[in-house]
């Protein structure tokens, strides 16, 4: 069933071999909290804080992370090369001293992540931008990194 | 707090919906910070890319009841070259076991984190109560 379904596919499997993993984690994990109630502690992706989303399209790479709360000015993004730094601190002020906590599921702390480019990008020109708590680093692609149209003859 | 920790990559917790959804998308569970001081309940719940117009929350027969739409921020001829976390709306509900003052309910929404602020109705107030010697 699972072979038929990848190679019946040819195309979504091979630009993204883990997706079709990914999502079958995902309704594995949502059966296994049905019958269970709880979740199993595995890391996503690389594991480390901020979770980060990387697209590209023609021009630019897009890396975008949730970061609620976080302001820019706790935010240090860096490019050295081809490897994309980001760092910070999330903080949580205290709420005062007579207050009695119900719950308390947000975290404060310390973070650092770096992300490989798969091309090279244009440091003078890149653009940082935090909006309702996500933030959006777009990179433009070198001319060497952009994809060039062939005109078949 | 003295030292500051690091910070653990946390999965968003998909919803297990009692009923289902008309619009297909995933549904995740905000992560909420709850307290109380003597007049007020605070409630801070961490929605990242919700923006107050898609923001709806709802107190009725004791329940409280937030959600959060994150309209996709991707341009659409966006390809996916590394995807660590998925996109969807924020939804939660709690039951209130005290009389909240309806009226003074006040929400605000700052950097993906909504702070909804739940006035204790009068008689919900602790009452000091004085012992007289008999």
């Amino acid at each position: 069933m699972i072979a038929r379904s990848l190679f019946d596919q040819p195309n979504r499997f091979w630009r993204n071999p883990f997706g079709e993993m990914e999502r079958m984690r995902r309704e594995m994990d949502l059966l296994t909290n049905a019958v269970f109630g709880q979740a199993g502690y595995r890391p996503l992706g690389s594991g480390v804080f901020p979770a980060v989303n990387l697209t590209e399209d023609a021009n630019n790479y897009y890396a975008r992370a949730e970061l609620p709360g976080m302001a820019a000015e706790d935010l240090n993004v860096q490019l050295t090369g081809r490897n994309l730094a980001i760092s910070g601190e999330r903080k949580i002020p205290t709420e005062g001293e007579d207050v009695r906590y119900h719950r308390r599921e947000r975290k404060a702390g310390r973070f650092s992540k770096i992300i490989a480019l798969p091309g090279e990008t244009d440091g003078d020109n890149i653009q940082a931008k935090m909006s309702n708590g996500v933030l959006t680093i777009t990179l433009p692609k070198t001319q060497a990194a952009k994809p060039k149209q062939i005109t078949v003859q | 707090m003295a030292e500051s920790k690091e910070l653990q990559v946390k999965e968003k917790q998909e919803m297990t919906t009692p009923a289902e959804q008309t619009r297909p998308g995933l549904i995740f569970t905000p992560a909420v910070d709850i307290f109380e001081t003597d007049h007020e309940i605070t409630l801070l719940a961490d929605m990242p890319g919700v923006t107050p117009d898609k923001m709806t929350i709802d107190l009725h027969d004791g329940v409280l009841t937030f959600t959060g739409d994150v309209i996709p921020w991707e341009n659409p001829d966006e390809k996916d070259v590394l995807i660590e976390f998925e996109i969807g709306k924020y939804h939660r509900q709690f039951a209130l076991s005290e009389a909240i003052d309806q009226d003074k309910i006040q929400a605000k929404l700052a950097d993906g984190v909504l702070r909804l602020t739940l006035p204790k109705a009068e008689k919900a107030r602790p009452r000091k109560i004085t012992v007289n010697a008999g």
